[in-house]
């Protein structure tokens, strides 16, 4: 592509300049083949880049114009999809391009329940019989209650929905904080241990409601609100979103019910806090003691992913953060460099310079609100949402750590079962007929505990596969539509910042 | 660090330094073509830089019409001094010296990179070393363009380009080192007190008798700390976008690990290559602005005070008429030296006038000068903020579309390809 020896500002007039002949996606050349014969499912490794054959994996190592050389790798769709539209043909505007045949082969098998074989990648409707999921919560108009330390914040929470399951189309409640914790902890209890994933309700901050109570009424407390508002909202979206937890009274209850028992136990200092507390921290010592013996590849694979992904998902929702802060900055040094301007264009005793400088520093200061809106873009589409689907993860760890539980169980009470069977035959060999019936029928009890345990096993093991899947599904198509919407607001961004140019233009060719 | 070879050096070829490498800051030098001066080569080498000086000219002053000799820096510097320090100049507006070779920012970011390099995925990485390498460049190219302006001013201005140290400056094929040291001793420090003192010269202020160089004294002094004060600004708008963009570089290598794709799919490509692109953008951005703002801002500060220079030294040409008036008093009124002291008042007198009517002249092309570089460059800026703009636009329009179009993979690479043309 490129030599070792270009300037890499050559490209000083376009971003994506490609040399002429330049193909967007080269030709699959002598590397591994993609093809596999019979079902595999997607490991990280298949979806390298080594498909391109000698092309390596990194974007960055050679020509960074050509975004688009490794784009070729990762995707796989059905045959038949693919014959569609090869035999179809776009539209003749579009170059007829290397084929990247690398990329559509038939990779993954139908043998297995996951969202890969599934022939389009988003469209698919929770077909779960009944309604078709038409359901919409939005959180407003947050209000205080009350004064000083006991003072709350109250949010109305309206819900437009067709479905059946509700008794109105359109209602509102008012709800305050500890109501959606406390709906989260009974969520919690009743789904985490048979494998469903339970979305997490929003963070305590005591710092944010602490300055809320005291009535600062100020901006970064507007801010918090504002904030906590919006993480109220995406959380009980995702909660209606899950078939089964729409369904539960809880919800219902919540979302319908104008008076709603409160909650005590969600305190963060109360002794139900630090229960919880202790709770948290026997699992985690737990965890480290079970050793299970992982059958199923499935669910190895599956976990390594998980803790993969919650490492990268961090780290990029930390670079997000910064992006914020540093955008912040540039908004305010584009104000500061405006008044600046402002005071140049008064002291130049050119006129129409002297104009011309003054419309500078009007434009910088409208781009320095642009700027401010963007990074308020910034935060609440991409931040927040890479920060929820960090705390999403843990949830989805903890479902695994559920499985692992139920294993100990079911493992625990077969232990139990072969000693008492042992026992029971220490009893029939010295003859004690009485305590021999009654072992007998506690080996009966164990024994039903330990098909119920294997039974449990084999359920969460079902739900979680199910689960996962769901999840994967919900979250490509959260991302994608929210990095639609971001994308949307910097699309708006670089239409005003033109229109402002432009206005600016003639003023400074106006100068004689 | 090893990876950048800091010692190697780096040569910018006449194609690389004319190559779209906008003129920012003045216009109309270079054109007379009895007099032509370009830098069409430099050599970098750690952080000494050998700027190669072409001349060619139809003035039978010089030996040759055609030839080149090797500078360094305090070469530039060395002809500066020496044309501040000539009295027959004092009338005039000294082009500012171009400012030393800086490359902090990148060494700065070099030793950064080799710090963090632990903590870096491989992509991200070699994109800031890329990053880093063309920030250096920029700085180098930047560099020679300064000290070529500063040579074309002499060259298109009627009275210094006759001057001998200028002609020598273009012709000597030998090394000016040893010029430069003996310059250092006979004006070592003058010249640095002289500037110290020269703000109180003017402001404390002898009484000035011309309405016009009032109107000057009163405009530059204020104009100078208000360009002074947005040059600052504006330079920190230009790290606020280098950072940006860093930000960029960093989030898209993130998304592009091969652990996150598994969720994303494909989507995370277009995500990706729009963070790369916007990326592209930002810092392509901070490099324009820049070239346009920041330094036509920077450059008519200096030349701001170089104007100031002018008028102190007027002041100080003022000054010295005072006295000698006053001397020539005493000597009347002790009749003792008389004719010397008319003598001295005379020349006093003469000297002032000379700077006043030269300096006139010179601060009213200056201040023509300064409009039109304005001019030029507000409009400049204005076009290439809406260029950048109208790109950013279509990319995101673009990966919106792609994003919506998910299924017809094939369809929507070719949408995209045609747009990259397009841009």
């Amino acid at each position: 592509m490129a030599d070792a020896a270009r300037d890499p500002q050559q490209d000083d007039t376009g971003l994506l300049e490609l040399e002429d002949g330049e193909d967007l996606f080269p030709e699959p050349g002598p590397g591994p083949a993609l093809e596999e014969s019979g079902p595999a499912s997607l490991t990280t490794e298949d979806l390298s880049t080594n498909a391109n054959g000698p092309k390596q994996a990194s974007l960055f190592d050679d020509d960074p114009d050509d975004l688009f050389a490794e784009a070729t790798e990762e995707v796989s769709l059905d045959s038949p999809d693919r014959d569609v539209l090869l035999s179809d043909g776009p539209s003749p505007a579009i170059t007829p391009m290397t084929p990247p045949t690398s990329v559509i082969t038939p990779r993954i098998g139908h043998a297995h329940d996951d969202m890969f074989t599934h022939s389009s990648f988003d469209e698919i409707e929770e077909e779960d019989g009944g309604d078709s999921f038409d359901i919409h919560i939005s959180v407003s108009d947050p209000e205080k209650v009350g004064d000083g330390m006991n003072a709350y914040m109250a949010y109305k929470v309206t819900t437009k929905t067709s479905m059946s399951l509700f008794k109105l189309r359109e209602f509102s409640v008012r709800r305050r904080f500890s109501d959606f914790l406390g709906l989260h902890s009974k969520l919690a209890s009743k789904y985490l241990h048979i494998g469903y994933i339970v979305p997490p309700a929003p963070e305590k901050s005591i710092v944010g409601m602490t300055k809320v109570k005291v009535g600062k009424e100020d901006q970064s407390s507007n801010e918090f609100v504002e904030k906590r508002r919006s993480a109220l909202e995406r959380y009980l979206m995702r909660t209606v979103k899950h078939p089964i937890l729409l369904k539960d009274p809880d919800v219902l209850q919540f979302l319908e019910s104008s008076e709603l028992p409160r909650a005590v136990s969600t305190q963060a200092l109360s002794s139900a806090g630090l229960l919880r507390m202790v709770n948290k921290a026997a699992d985690a010592v737990n965890k480290m003691t079970i050793k299970m013996n992982e059958s199923d590849a499935w669910f190895e694979e599956k976990q390594q992913h998980f803790e993969n992904l919650d490492v990268q998902l961090r780290k990029l929702h930390a670079s997000v953060e910064s992006l914020v802060l540093h955008r912040k900055e540039l908004s305010m040094n584009m104000a500061s460099f405006a008044k600046s301007a402002a005071m140049l264009g008064n002291s130049e005793d050119h006129t129409a310079l002297s104009r011309a400088l003054s419309q500078l520093a009007e434009v910088e200061e409208k781009i320095d609100q642009l700027q401010q809106d963007q990074a308020n873009a910034d935060f609440y589409f991409l931040s927040e949402l890479l920060g929820d689907y960090v705390r999403l993860i843990t949830a989805v760890k903890g479902v695994f750590d559920q499985r692992m539980k139920t294993w100990q169980k079911w493992q625990d009470s077969q232990m139990m079962l072969q000693k008492k069977r042992e026992a029971e035959a220490k009893l029939q060999f010295n003859n004690k007929p009485d305590k021999l019936q009654q072992a007998k029928d506690e080996i009966k009890e164990l024994e039903m505990k330990v098909q119920q345990g294997e039974r449990d096993f084999e359920q969460i093991s079902k739900t979680i596969r199910k689960e996962v899947g769901r999840f994967e599904k919900e979250r490509v198509k959260d991302f994608k539509s929210t990095v639609i919407q971001y994308l949307e607001t910097l699309l708006q961004t670089q239409q005003q910042m033109i229109k402002y140019w432009e206005a600016f233009l003639p003023e400074a060719k106006a100068i004689s | 660090s090893s990876w950048f070879n800091w010692a190697k050096p780096v040569q910018l070829s006449r194609e690389e330094l004319t190559k779209k490498y906008i003129r920012s800051v003045s216009v109309d030098l270079n054109n007379d073509a009895s007099l032509l001066i370009d830098i069409p080569d430099a050599l970098c080498e750690r952080d000494k830089v050998k700027f190669t000086v072409h001349t060619k000219t139809t003035l039978s002053s010089f030996q040759k019409p055609e030839f080149s000799v090797p500078r360094q820096h305090e070469d530039f510097i060395w002809l500066h001094d020496t044309l501040v320090e000539t009295e027959d100049y004092a009338g005039l507006i000294i082009p500012p010296a171009p400012p030393k070779p800086d490359f902090e920012g990148p060494r700065e970011k070099m030793h950064k990179l080799g710090e963090g390099e632990a903590t870096m995925t491989k992509e991200e990485y070699t994109k800031m070393k890329q990053e880093l390498e063309a920030e250096y460049l920029a700085v180098f190219k930047k560099t020679v363009q300064v000290h070529e302006i500063f040579l074309q001013r002499l060259s298109s201005h009627p009275i210094l380009n006759k001057d001998r140290n200028f002609q020598i400056f273009l012709e000597y094929d030998q090394d000016l080192s040893v010029r430069r040291k003996n310059a250092k001793e006979m004006f070592g420090g003058f010249f640095k007190n002289m500037v110290k003192s020269a703000d109180e010269v003017l402001i404390s202020g002898v009484k000035e008798v011309d309405d016009f160089f009032e109107q000057e004294k009163t405009f530059l002094l204020d104009y100078y700390s208000k360009i002074k004060d947005s040059t600052a600004k504006a330079e920190k708008m230009t790290r606020s976008h280098k950072n940006i963009a860093d930000d960029y570089i960093r989030i898209s290598s993130l998304m592009y690990q091969q652990k996150i794709t598994r969720i994303l799919i494909y989507t995370h490509i277009v995500v990706t290559m729009s963070f790369v692109s916007l990326q592209k953008v930002e810092g392509r951005v901070a490099s324009d602005q820049e070239l346009k703002l920041t330094e036509l801002l920077r450059y008519y500060m200096r030349d701001i005070q170089a104007a100031k220079d002018l008028l102190y030294r007027r002041a100080r040409a003022l000054a010295d008429y005072e006295n000698s008036n006053k001397a020539l008093d005493k000597a009347r009124l002790k009749s003792k030296d008389i004719p010397q002291a008319e003598e001295h008042q005379q020349q006093c007198l003469q000297k002032f006038d000379k700077l006043s009517e030269s300096g006139k002249k010179e601060l009213t092309s200056f201040k023509g000068r300064r409009v039109v570089a304005f001019r030029k460059n507000l409009i400049e800026m204005a076009e290439l903020e809406i260029k950048h703009a109208k790109v950013r636009s279509s990319i995101q329009l673009y990966y919106i579309c792609f994003i919506m179009c998910t299924n017809e993979l094939q369809y929507a690479w070719g949408i995209c390809k045609i747009l990259c043309e397009q841009i």
